[in-house]
């Protein structure tokens, strides 16, 4: 039968079994330390080979981080031969219909939008998942567009995107996603390339 | 005594089906299943940790004072499930991002410590490891059948792979039935597969 309930026995088998289980889950952080690093840097360089065009250098090292609306989006710039040849956007939004929406905007350096890939989301199956690239053209109507002469909302209210059918909350959403990646892109970014002039009109305001 | 482990296995897999017959673990169940393969990934990480954790526990459970078994089962089946969480987002990434919250709630899962409750404690070493398997595998069967057929309705695809051509209905939706794919269809799958298997399991025992 199993040993007597007294304080000191009890004491010591938790304080034995907790002190082995966390040498193993120890020595298996250890071993998966470098996969699950490895998995990670894969998954954020597939997102931007995705929405950029091809690059050479690893633009996981050199992130730029902006913390707006309760959460951060990060900028991810790419270089071909030390150029420039665009910058990915991971953003998000939270009014997405099943929640947040984690999405990567590839822009050129111009500002023009080259492709937009959905990472993660919860919207509807059959209705708001047609976000994704594979499974409609609505993503697509975001290629080439430039968002300085391109209203990022949907024309009910005003903008220049054609919003899914039957699935307006989740248009919206996905307009607010690339808002805010343009957004960051423009303010951060574009800045510091010597862009800005061309883009808006808010540093002639302040000359 | 193999034949005894054999029968301990065999129990778990259907006269103690701990999904279609139990119906416990329902929450993994009904969630994770929306693919097949979803399904069986599930199935069989939980079959891990249940031999673990039933392994485990049948070697120490003597040595556990009585007032502090519940305490210290979870903290066993906690850390094998961290363990399989770790090994999964290291070297089988697709179905970890897939599978996602799910695997961490295999701690929570009531089968695996009923099993370690009212079977592992009890018993020795390798009946606990062949209580496991069985229930383990009775687990994985259910959560493949039913992600199958969610899969097949839903999607009209098998393991992944998108049939083509169903059109022998005018009326069907062209791309799935996607009820399926959404939770309401687990349950109605969910329904029908119990009827199914209990119907089965009834004339096998009938036969036998």
């Amino acid at each position: 039968m199993a040993k007597e309930s007294s304080f000191k026995n009890m004491v010591i088998t938790l304080l034995v079994i907790t002190l082995i289980s966390s040498a193993l889950l120890g020595g298996v952080y250890e071993l998966t330390k470098d996969a699950i690093a490895a998995v990670k840097i894969r998954k954020i360089n597939n997102g931007i080979s995705n929405v950029l065009p091809a690059f050479d250098n690893n633009p996981s090292e050199n992130v730029h981080k902006k913390f707006i609306d309760g959460d951060t989006v990060y900028v991810y710039t790419a270089t071909k031969d030390e150029k420039i040849v665009g910058s990915a956007v991971q953003t998000f939004t939270n009014t997405g219909y099943g929640g947040k929406i984690v999405m990567m905007v590839g822009f050129l350096t111009n500002g023009e939008i080259n492709k937009i890939d959905v990472i993660s989301h919860s919207e509807t199956p059959g209705l708001g998942d047609k976000i994704e690239p594979k499974k409609t053209d609505f993503n697509v109507q975001f290629n080439g567009k430039n968002p300085k002469d391109y209203k990022l909302a949907i024309r009910k209210e005003g903008g220049d995107v054609d919003a899914m059918s039957g699935s307006t909350v989740s248009s919206k959403a996905f307009c607010d996603a690339v808002a805010r990646a343009y957004k960051v892109f423009r303010e951060d970014i574009m800045k510091d390339q010597g862009k800005w002039d061309d883009v808006s009109g808010a540093t002639q305001q302040k000359k | 005594m193999m034949k005894k482990r054999i029968q301990i296995i065999l129990r778990g897999i259907f006269k103690e089906n701990p999904a279609f017959v139990l119906l416990l673990g329902m929450c993994p169940t009904l969630a994770t299943t929306s693919s097949a393969i979803n399904g069986l990934s599930m199935g069989l990480a939980t079959t891990f940790t249940l031999m673990l954790s039933n392994l485990t526990i049948s070697l120490i459970s003597k040595l556990i004072p009585n007032k502090v078994r519940i305490p210290s089962y979870i903290i066993i089946i906690a850390s094998f499930v961290t363990v399989i969480d770790l090994l999964m987002a290291g070297f089988l990434p697709d179905i970890h991002s897939q599978l996602g919250i799910f695997i961490p709630l295999i701690t929570v899962n009531c089968i695996v410590f009923a099993r370690a409750e009212s079977f592992a404690s009890k018993n020795g070493a390798l009946d606990s490891i062949s209580d496991g398997l069985g229930i383990g595998l009775g687990f994985t069967l259910a959560l493949t059948a039913l992600g199958f057929v969610r899969e097949l309705l839903g999607a009209y695809s098998i393991f992944g792979y998108k049939l083509n051509g169903i059109t022998f209905l005018e009326s069907l939706p062209s791309d799935g039935i996607i009820i399926f794919i959404l939770a309401p269809g687990a349950f109605i799958a969910l329904a029908y597969l119990i009827v199914l298997f209990n119907m089965l399991k009834n004339k096998l025992i009938k036969n036998n």
